[in-house]
């Protein structure tokens, strides 16, 4: 076989995917015994009972269910009842506006820990504290403290993607290379412009790094989030279609939430490697 | 010469730098070293591992400072960094981030920082153009070989027009036909510009054919500067016929004899108690058969350098 690496791995992928659809299409056929039973009992029993169809719903239901999603995903028949499109658009704006708070806050603090000995030492109780919380820990806080569900779960983002952040700047600020600190003091480069055209750029790489850690959790932090504090939002969304036995929507939902996770990281990879320089 | 002798553009005044060592007290690298050098003068310094070379230059560069002792340039006293002392590393400190146009711009506004985007172009493309990498000024600093980014280092300091150089075995990193080339571009610019040089060295060779006097220091710790050998072969040397002049053994194995055996022994000498002025540095010039060593004391005072006068000429 003179096939390039690439083009074999492609054939493999379809193959094992088209292997896995076939596999769920016929276990999700359903041939199970049919009870003999009275119509109006028959009418409280789900098909399985009654018909010996499967309960979980095979491939090509799934694929219908997207279809329909697709071709109307910002419907709004009220609070109960909204496209798959606004719960996303809903989950990806907290996460947008958590993850820019983060953002905000963790690459200056980062930058103050990583240049200043004392500063890192003085923290650093805190952070390894505050660090391995789970961030759902922080939502009943959160909710008396803000008030605000749709506040607390943005203030849970926030908390969550701050830390990696935080120590990934630390340490790339820190580990800048003496070299290049040197040529800027022999160039008599002050503080700010030495921050900004030494230290930004020999730390962004592992200031990006840290940033994709933090929006993958965030990602993942946000579903278990609303699927607390409920109203709006994919995590909403997943458990109320839990709530209406809608096995199709819960797996359209997960389907869904992994293309979106993987988007938001291959945007962040995208920009590490944007700013990453060959030594 | 002699007018050279009485200037003291560099004047290393008894310096000391001591580490703390592991288990209380302090280590001393070096003691109490004396020694300046004129304007337009190349200064080589020789030494073993661990004499101290380095941190006498990073003393002169402003990035470490003695424990004791202080270093005058031009009249002032360094007391950090300082943009007219420009730096060689050794392993040319590029930043990968930046072309190399973009490497020697950042030296170049750092130093004329009002000047126009055009202006500032201008006078890193001359030096790009001096040290040969016209038509690399795009590239990134991985894209060069080694002697290409020692290039762009040498190119960067030369921008912004320094009264002196300071370099850290700046071709050691090389193999050995980029470092004769490069050898060649510096001594070129060098003697061009008058600049005022002093470079570590490991190599006796490249200290002969480029430096006026070169320095000798003796191992650490407690290191000194023991001897200062002038160079005494003619100022027009060439790379290719140096090594035929009839005074280069001479001074090529005084330098190595000094390194093989006596920059062991001069430490316990001085312990011993052999008379050693440290203000007054022996200053010899081999070859033509006598090697003479002078050092007359003058009031120390007046005058902690060289006695250049004295220095008997064969």
């Amino acid at each position: 076989m003179n096939l390039s690496i690439g083009l074999r791995a492609a054939v493999l992928t379809v193959a094992i995917f088209i292997a896995f659809m076939l596999t769920w299409h016929i276990a999700t056929q359903g041939s199970g015994p049919v009870a003999q039973m009275d119509p109006e009992y028959a009418k409280l029993l789900g098909k399985t009972a009654t018909q010996g169809t499967s309960a979980m719903p095979g491939p090509l239901d799934v694929a219908a269910k997207l279809w329909e999603h697709a071709r109307q995903p910002f419907y709004d028949r009220g609070p109960n009842d909204k496209g798959v499109g606004i719960q996303l658009a809903y989950s990806i704006a907290r996460v947008g506006v958590g993850y820019l708070l983060a953002v905000a806050f963790a690459i200056p603090i980062g930058f103050l820990i990583g240049m200043s000995p004392l500063m890192s030492r003085a923290l650093d109780p805190f952070i390894q504290v505050l660090k391995p919380i789970s961030p759902l820990a922080w939502m009943p806080l959160a909710l008396y403290t803000i008030k605000d569900s749709h506040l607390s779960s943005i203030f849970v983002i926030f908390i969550c993607s701050v830390w990696p952040m935080l120590i990934n700047t630390a340490f790339g600020v820190a580990a800048v290379r003496k070299e290049w600190l040197n040529v800027a003091r022999t160039l008599e480069v002050g503080t700010i412009r030495r921050a900004f055209t030494i230290i930004l750029p020999a730390a962004a790489p592992t200031i990006l790094t840290g940033m994709r850690i933090s929006i993958g959790i965030a990602w993942l932090v946000i579903v278990a989030a609303e699927m607390l504090v409920g109203g709006t939002g994919i995590g909403y969304f997943v458990w109320n279609e839990w709530n209406n036995l809608s096995i199709t929507n819960v797996i359209t939902a997960i389907l869904l939430i992994g293309l979106v996770g993987m988007i938001l990281d291959q945007i962040l990879a995208r920009l590490t490697r944007f700013v990453t320089f060959p030594e | 010469m002699s007018d050279k002798a009485t200037d003291k553009f560099i004047s290393i005044e008894g310096i000391t730098k001591r580490f703390p060592a592991p288990g209380g007290g302090a280590t001393t690298v070096f003691e109490d070293l004396w020694l300046s050098m004129p304007r337009g003068d190349f200064t080589c310094i020789i030494g073993h591992s661990g004499c101290g070379k380095t941190t006498v230059l990073n003393i002169l560069a402003g990035l470490d400072t003695p424990s004791e002792g202080a270093v005058i340039v031009d009249g002032q006293a360094i007391e950090g960094p300082s943009i007219d002392r420009a730096v060689i590393f050794q392993s040319h400190a590029l930043l990968p981030w930046r072309t190399v146009m973009g490497n020697v711009i950042y030296a170049v506004s750092s130093k004329w920082r009002y000047w126009t985007k055009t202006e500032q172009q201008r006078q890193a493309q001359k030096f790009i153009d001096l040290v040969g990498l016209t038509g690399s000024e795009h590239k990134r600093p991985a894209e060069l070989s080694g002697g290409m980014k020692q290039r762009v280092g040498i190119a960067r300091a030369l921008s912004i027009e320094p009264k002196i150089m300071l370099m850290d075995e700046p071709f050691s990193a090389l193999d050995a036909l980029t470092r004769g080339t490069l050898q060649d571009e510096v001594r070129r610019i060098c003697m061009e510009t008058g600049q005022t040089v002093f470079m570590i060295t490991h190599d006796v060779d490249e200290a002969i054919y480029l430096a006026d006097r070169i320095v000798m220091m003796s191992n650490g710790p407690d290191a000194v500067f023991a001897e200062i050998v002038e160079n005494p072969l003619p100022k027009d040397r060439k790379r290719t016929d140096f090594h035929k002049h009839p005074l280069y053994y001479g001074v090529r194995n005084h330098i190595i004899d000094f390194l093989v055996t006596r920059s062991k022994t001069i430490r316990d000498e001085v312990k011993a108690g052999v008379p050693f002025d440290r203000r007054h540095v022996p200053v010899v010039r081999p070859g033509a058969g006598v090697a003479a060593v002078a050092s007359t004391p003058s009031s120390p005072a007046a005058m902690p350098g060289l006695a250049r006068a004295s220095v008997v000429n064969g």
